[in-house]
């Protein structure tokens, strides 16, 4: 450590010499990939609780006689065709074109309520059915994991129009730039963890 | 600080990677195959052996994850000077080790603790 001394009319340096300036949200990106990556081990909780009990039907219904994959497939081109037009919203985010960015990000947030309605409509369905949560350690589990990510879907939606709201009032400025590029990971994100969840849980149900 | 730090801290803070039209288009296609054949397989039963059918759509899924990694997460060795990779790979190792030991033990737990039928006559 260097020592510090201090001479008369010099302000005192407490700091190592060589430590550069941080430009204000530099560390931001990957504080924001942290925090993903905690909530993946949220999902990865999730699902070894439902890999571990998706076979306890407690003599109720299992998946063969619950899912509907048409609805599924529906559901997942939905999540996908998001993330592609909020990719288009990103892309012309970097050319700072205001409009088309708020335009993309409205035609992502359509997609993010159109997935939001048909889940909600299964779980409407489901529940109609009898296959409550109560039910069975599978449907608690299944209920537990789906819902969790329908949770995540619905604060990216929340967070889309805050940042549209921001966007509208003071334009694509740097601290937006970050925030969209924040909410950009969240949702790909999501649309990762939907992989798991249409493969574990809706295909692999089917098959069992 | 060596200068080679620097140089990825800059890298890092001058605009990062957001990827192309080209990048996300090529991802998405990728994604859309990769999506529709396991619905398929599942949906008509294409393959009668229903434990081939698993694996093959656990292997789609795996390859669609890194699909989305790569063209829409940005996901590259160099990005952040290399933590954001470092993070990714210890919550991979933590995920398998979670998924993992969690159905084994658990299959094990009901293998060995349920009583069959032989058992339970001898109870008291």
């Amino acid at each position: 450590m260097a020592s510090t001394a201090i001479t008369a009319g010099a302000e005192p340096v407490f700091h190592l010499e060589e430590e550069h300036a941080h430009a204000e949200g530099g560390s931001t990106m990957l504080g924001f990939w942290l925090y993903l990556m905690s909530d993946c081990l949220i999902f990865a909780m999730l699902f070894a609780a439902y890999g571990v009990l998706g076979g306890n039907y407690a003599a109720g219904p299992a998946p063969k006689d619950l899912f509907d994959l048409g609805l599924v497939a529906v559901n997942t081109t939905m999540l996908l065709l998001s993330s592609i037009t909020y990719g288009f919203a990103m892309l012309t985010m970097d050319k700072g074109r205001v409009a088309a960015t708020q335009g993309w990000l409205a035609v992502t947030m359509l997609f993010g309520l159109a997935f939001l309605s048909i889940e909600l409509y299964e779980f409407a369905h489901l529940i109609h059915e009898g296959a409550t949560p109560q039910r069975s350690a599978f449907l608690s589990s299944f209920f537990t994991l789906v819902g969790t990510h329908g949770l995540h879907v619905t604060f990216g939606i929340v967070w889309m129009v805050t940042l549209m709201v921001q966007v509208a009032r003071h334009g694509l400025i740097e601290a937006n730039r970050r925030r969209l590029m924040c909410l950009s990971m969240f949702w790909h994100f999501l649309d990762v963890v939907w992989i798991g969840v249409f493969t574990f849980v809706y295909l692999m149900g089917m098959l069992r | 600080m060596s200068a080679h730090d620097h140089a990825g801290h800059d890298h890092a803070h001058g605009g990062a990677a957001h990827g192309s039209l080209k990048g996300y288009l090529t991802g998405f296609f990728l994604s859309v195959i990769l999506t529709a054949i396991p619905f398929w397989m599942v949906m008509t039963g294409a393959v009668d052996n229903k434990q081939a059918t698993a694996i093959i759509i656990m292997a789609f899924a795996a390859v669609q994850i890194v699909v989305h990694m790569v063209f829409f997460l940005h996901m590259n060795p160099a990005s952040e000077g290399g933590w954001s990779m470092l993070a990714l790979i210890f919550t991979v190792i933590l995920v398998v080790i979670v998924l993992s030991g969690s159905l084994w033990v658990m299959y094990h737990l009901n293998a060995n603790m349920m009583p069959g039928l032989h058992e339970m006559r001898e109870m008291p």
